[in-house]
């Protein structure tokens, strides 16, 4: 290990943490701490799949997969019976179903960036993190994609959206936002489903090397491809990888761009607004990192991954999510003084209704959780606690859920026309659509947790010392990046 | 999977003929640290060695100067992969919606490029992201589901903590003996002959 110059603070144990959030020019703070080696991270990491079902893990399933049920009864009932089971409505036609897809959509946006942006970035610490996001990113688009296709009303015709040829030989408008949409949304999934998978391939091979019974070889032989290790071959598969995240990060930023076109485009005050495209992807993100926190902190602690997923990756997530959240804020704060700028009656009275009218109580739900709950992130002692993270992330993912539902449902309920003014209430549909689809997403990770590598276990080891020339022998240095370079030559 | 321990350096009388058809695929000495493996990729660069490798469990910084390995092609494919989807994407929509069946809204034009830019886009990085994945993997020549080391129980580690420099013996300047002396000055932890 390096060896820390005097005056660098000595890393403390905080109980079971080691705690390397310090800031010190001259000793940059390990992102893997308990002097972990390869074959500790391969142990930790293998150690989660090996270890077989556990009491815990098999409850955890059985709660979520009841909500799966949920889920699946009600989409049967919707599918059987018609949309109208749902609590839409004239003039609030898009409600829950479009809410929970923004909502799904957003989260999966923090995936993309830690697996992206922050490679981009050469952001080192995205390494723990990195594998479970994307699983996230995977499952929330799952979920998100669930809600268009039950809202076209037939998604037995679901295909239409897609430009195939179908029975009224007509193609698809691609004028549309909406079709637009299906594009970057069909597009984001399967990038992020390649950008994972390929990620895994490599991890896969530890599995197949390690794995006792002959199913798993199997299992994870074809998983993995055949992956060696060879450097050849880490040659070309970091160069895809750079080149995937490069092709990701504008990805990820048109998705959220298009998903709020769908709302920009239209001529709806409220909904009509330049800023959407900044302000949704900074939502996203925001949202998405929140998700991250509330997932990160009770898989760290109950596997046992305190020494990757570090109290710095933590704060870390906790500063974005300051960032971000000041994003957002601004965004809300933008939207009420372009209303008041611009003069016009109805723009106007939509941010007034929507603060102040019959469904303010969800716009302020909003805005504490958004705007209010992220800023005790500037104080260390809460990003520091916990509990305080867990509780606020889970403000945040309340509070951008309900973001959705203000910009959608207080857009649509009082337009224009008073006479057209409606309101809206949700049926046991919906709300049973919006838990069961939790049940979806929790149930889709608990399974990634059993069977599938969570840490990317050779991204990890490729950030730590030891992966690096002149670490060993008292070398002594930081990184120790390139000084054998010219060797040989 | 046969069973036959690769330590046997001939094969027994009366060996069945799937045993007879065994003969040596690789040399492979392991290494423990990074800073010996570089050292010993330099030596089998320099030696001339073609069929040769450096298997670890994750990408080492230094090792394609070390091992002499050239830029891939592969940013040259990705980059035709993305034209092909901008190409293929902008043709898409002005065959649907211009030409085969002509779709009037709202008074719009026909074909205007402003409108069609997201899916373009979209199709793009559609186009060289999944070429980005697929010829990785077939520049690699993966999948493959067969290969002579794994029938090493020592290379698992691979996939761990070890490093291991693989010569084979295909390689043109591969000798027996030779070559497995060479390997033993490089100081691995151990040498290991794998039969295919």
């Amino acid at each position: 290990m390096a060896s820390i110059p005097a005056g660098v603070p000595e890393m403390v144990k905080l109980g079971d943490d080691i705690d390397n959030r310090f800031d010190d020019a001259r000793q940059r703070a390990p992102l893997i701490v308990g002097g972990m080696t390869f074959n500790d991270v391969t142990e930790t990491v293998c150690k989660i799949q090996e270890q077989g079902t556990t009491l815990p893990w098999l409850i955890a399933i059985m709660i979520t997969g009841t909500l799966l049920g949920l889920f699946t009864f009600t989409v049967g009932y919707l599918v059987t019976t018609g949309v109208g089971v749902w609590g839409n409505n004239q003039p609030v036609s898009w409600a829950f179903d479009i809410v929970n897809f923004v909502f799904w959509v957003g989260i999966g946006h923090a995936g993309t960036l830690i697996s992206a942006i922050l490679f981009l970035f050469r952001q080192d610490w995205r390494t723990s993190i990195n594998r479970f996001a994307e699983a996230m990113t995977i499952f929330a688009v799952i979920c998100a994609g669930m809600y268009p296709a039950l809202h076209v009303g037939r998604p037995w015709l679901a295909y239409w959206l897609f430009p195939i040829p179908n029975q009224m030989a007509m193609w698809p408008q691609f004028r549309s936002p909406l079709l637009w949409d299906v594009f970057a949304v069909s597009t984001y999934f399967s990038v992020s489903l390649l950008f994972w998978y390929t990620g895994m391939v490599p991890d896969f091979a530890t599995f197949r090397d390690r794995a006792k019974s002959r199913f798993f070889q199997i299992v994870y032989g074809f998983a993995s491809f055949g992956w060696t290790g060879s450097s050849r071959h880490w040659h070309r598969f970091e160069r895809a990888y750079l080149l995937l995240a490069a092709l990701c990060t504008p990805l990820v930023l048109s998705v959220h761009s298009v998903v709020s076109f769908d709302f920009a485009v239209s001529q709806l005050p409220g909904w009509h607004t330049t800023i959407f495209p900044p302000y949704f992807v900074a939502g996203a993100v925001f949202g998405g990192f929140a998700m991250v926190l509330t997932l990160a902190i009770p898989a760290r602690q109950f596997y046992g991954l305190k020494n990757i997923i570090t109290l710095r990756h933590l704060d870390n997530m906790c500063k974005v999510l300051l960032a971000t959240g000041l994003i957002v804020s601004y965004g809300y704060t933008v939207e009420f003084l372009a209303a008041w700028y611009s003069d016009f009656h109805y723009e106007q009275f939509a941010f007034w209704n929507r603060a102040f009218g019959p469904l303010g109580w969800a716009f302020w739900t909003m805005f504490a959780c958004n705007v209010v709950a992220p800023q005790f992130f500037w104080s260390k002692r809460i990003r520091h606690n916990l509990f305080c993270i867990m509780f606020i992330s889970m403000c945040v993912n309340i509070g951008m859920w309900f973001e959705r539902f203000v910009i959608i449902v207080t857009s649509l309920y009082r337009e224009f026309l008073p006479s057209s003014w409606g309101h809206y209430m949700p049926t046991w549909v919906d709300l049973g659509m919006l838990a069961g689809s939790f049940g979806l997403f929790l149930t889709l990770f608990l399974l990634f947790c059993r069977f599938l590598p969570i840490i990317a276990m050779a991204e990890v080891k490729s950030i730590m010392p030891q992966a690096h020339a002149g670490h060993g022998g008292g070398h002594g240095g930081v990184h120790g990046d390139g000084h054998r370079e010219g060797h040989g030559h | 999977m046969s069973t036959i321990s690769t330590d046997l350096p001939y094969r027994p009388a009366g060996a069945s003929l799937e045993e007879e058809a065994t003969s040596l695929f690789a040399y492979t000495a392991e290494f423990k640290e990074v800073d010996a493996v570089l050292a010993a990729a330099r030596k089998c660069r320099d030696f001339g060695f073609s069929k040769w490798d450096v298997h670890a469990p994750c990408p080492i910084h230094g090792m394609d100067e070390a091992m002499g390995i050239k830029m891939t092609i592969l940013p040259w494919l990705v980059l035709s992969g993305g034209l092909f989807g901008l190409g293929g994407g902008l043709l898409m929509q002005w065959w649907m919606n211009a030409f085969d069946y002509q779709f009037l809204i709202s008074g719009k034009p026909l074909w205007s490029l402003p409108a069609n830019i997201p899916v373009t886009f979209e199709t793009t990085v559609m186009g060289a992201a999944y070429t980005a994945v697929i010829s990785m993997f077939l520049l690699n020549r993966l999948p493959r589901l067969y290969n002579p080391l794994f029938k090493s129980a020592r290379f698992r580690k691979a996939t761990d903590d070890r490093f291991f420099v693989v010569i084979e013996a295909s390689d043109p300047k591969f000798d027996e003996v030779k070559t497995k002396e060479f390997l033993e000055r490089l100081h691995p932890e151990s040498i290991e002959r794998v039969e295919d």
